[in-house]
């Protein structure tokens, strides 16, 4: 009984410390964003490696997305009759849910897995303590420019995926079923407002920071792991729990965010 | 040589450090002179790595002090210490090249992050450094094709782009063979010489100590055995440098019960 008492404790002590430390990183790398000389060169790399490189992965899921919610909305409305408002329907779950949310988790299995990969075989490689002893801020250096990239590329992903898949619903609902393509975009402009794009964007702001800031600071402090794992195996650890982690914060933060705004 | 004329640059007086609750170095305390090659000795497992560690501000000791160009490390902030560092140059033992940069850009980045010189400048003083370690022709390969001793001279190459004034040289002759690792040993030898740096290697090549050292200092489970000329470490009569000398294992006397519950321990 004590030893599980001690146990818990030590737990929440070790969590409420790395908390802290991923605080920490998060404030200097911001501290880092905003004091010049700002680095261009490695945000458009991270921008290309976030943004660009996301883009098919992007389009093709927003289309599958998009097809497959018009095609259960239509089967829906059909009973009540009301078909004429697939447009809204498709347009008001895309822009402010699915189109974060899915966007989102796309990015954390191909960008942050990756970045937090990368990290991680950087500080046991020594790469990180090389950057230290060459007096390069690894937090201005390695991530103000992923976070940057994080916050620019995300919100920009989510609106690709979200008019990918508001032209997928057309395909399925307009092309396949025959609902009138003027109702259908006539129904959708009436609805959305002003308000549920916001919320779609602010949601995918918070997500971009969230997915990078998880990966970066797994991969940077895997060093300070209390289980002292390190090597391969830290790296394949740390890699997945920030997969978890991130992909748990984006829904968690999501509820948060819709709670907050609606 | 009068050495007392000469000036202190590192001083690390009564340095101890754990990992967690293991103490891994006890009380340590060395002086390091302008323009000596200092070598740490000891076995895997010593401290040395850790003592380097230390010295290099990425570990905090728990108690001692660290004085690097006579500024105290150990209480320094990260900017203070990111400006001592630039007159600092380190080659790590593996390399530690950057994975996503070929060699040239590898070496060009402290210039880069550092000085405002413009971009042809940069790259003529990397290539310099580059043909220095005889790397010339291999300018534009990545990391990932290099072989170990290439990616210790690239390393090297890298730590000495900005002309420090002191270089911290990690097990230049670990995993090397022979002839290698002795080429290594000439161009720390160059260095001291041509650049006028102050140099600590870490080692547990008996051979290549031997050679490139002006003192040494023989550290053994995290305490310090002694410090002194190669003459004074020759002549030593402790029976760990001894044992060291002539690469034999400690002999220590054990208790045949003791040994036995250590092996059948749970």
């Amino acid at each position: 009984m004590d030893t599980a008492k001690t146990l818990f404790l030590s737990t929440i002590d070790y969590q409420i410390k790395r908390l802290g430390l991923s605080g920490i990183f998060l404030y200097r790398t911001f501290y880092q964003i905003f004091t010049p000389p700002y680095l261009l060169e490695p945000l458009l790399k991270q921008l290309a490696f976030i943004g660009a490189r996301s883009l098919l992965v992007i389009v093709v899921a927003g289309l599958f997305v998009g097809m497959v919610i018009a095609l259960q909305f239509y089967d829906t409305l059909v009973r009540f009759g009301s078909v004429s408002l697939l447009g809204s329907a498709v347009g008001l779950s895309l822009i402010r849910e699915l189109g974060p949310v899915l966007t989102a988790l796309m990015i954390i299995g191909r960008a942050g897995s990756a970045m937090c990969a990368e990290i991680g075989i950087m500080r046991v490689d020594n790469q990180i303590d090389a950057l230290e002893c060459m007096a390069i801020d690894p937090y201005r250096y390695l991530f103000s420019p992923r976070i940057l990239a994080g916050v620019i590329s995300v919100p920009l992903l989510t609106a690709i995926f979200i008019v990918v898949g508001i032209f997928g619903g057309y395909f399925v609902g307009v092309i396949l079923f025959g609902v009138s393509p003027g109702s259908y975009f006539q129904n959708m402009s009436d609805t959305v407002l002003n308000r549920d794009i916001i919320m779609g964007f602010s949601k995918s702001l918070v997500f971009g920071l969230l997915i990078v800031w998880i990966a970066c600071d797994k991969g940077f402090n895997m060093h300070l792991d209390r289980r002292g794992i390190y090597g391969s195996e830290g790296v394949s650890r740390i890699t997945t729990e920030a997969v978890v982690l991130s992909s748990i914060a984006i829904l968690f933060s999501d509820y948060l965010l819709s709670a907050l705004i609606l | 040589m009068n050495e007392t004329s000469k000036k202190t640059i590192i001083d690390v007086k009564g340095l101890n450090a754990f990992y967690g609750d293991r103490q891994i170095l006890s009380d340590i305390s060395l002086e390091i002179i302008e323009n000596e090659i200092m070598v740490i000795m000891g076995h895997s497992g010593s401290g040395k790595s850790t003592l380097l560690r230390h010295v290099l501000g990425l570990n905090r000791p728990v108690s001692g002090s660290i004085k690097i160009l006579d500024q105290e490390i150990t209480t320094l902030d990260h900017y203070a210490l990111y400006e001592l560092r630039k007159k600092i140059g380190v080659a790590f033992q593996n390399g530690a090249m950057f994975s996503s940069m070929n060699l040239l850009e590898n070496v060009e980045l402290p210039l880069h992050e550092h000085t405002r010189l413009d971009k042809n400048t940069i790259r003529i003083m990397a290539r310099l450094k580059l043909e220095l370690m005889d790397l010339g022709d291999n300018e534009s390969l990545m990391p990932s094709e290099l072989s170990g001793g290439m990616l210790k001279r690239a390393g090297l190459a890298r730590a000495v782009v900005m002309d420090p004034n002191i270089l911290f040289f990690d097990e230049p002759s670990a995993g090397l063979d022979p002839v290698t690792s002795a080429e290594l040993d000439d161009l720390i030898l160059q260095l001291r010489d041509a650049m006028n740096m102050t140099i600590v290697v870490v080692t547990h090549e008996l051979e290549s100590a031997f050679k490139i050292a002006d003192r040494i200092t023989v550290i053994d489970k995290g305490k310090q055995i002694m410090t002194g000329n190669k003459e004074e470490i020759k002549d030593s009569d402790d029976p760990r440098i001894i044992n060291m000398l002539q690469r034999r294992a400690a002999n220590e006397t054990i208790n045949a019960d003791d040994y036995l519950n250590k092996l059948t321990r749970n």
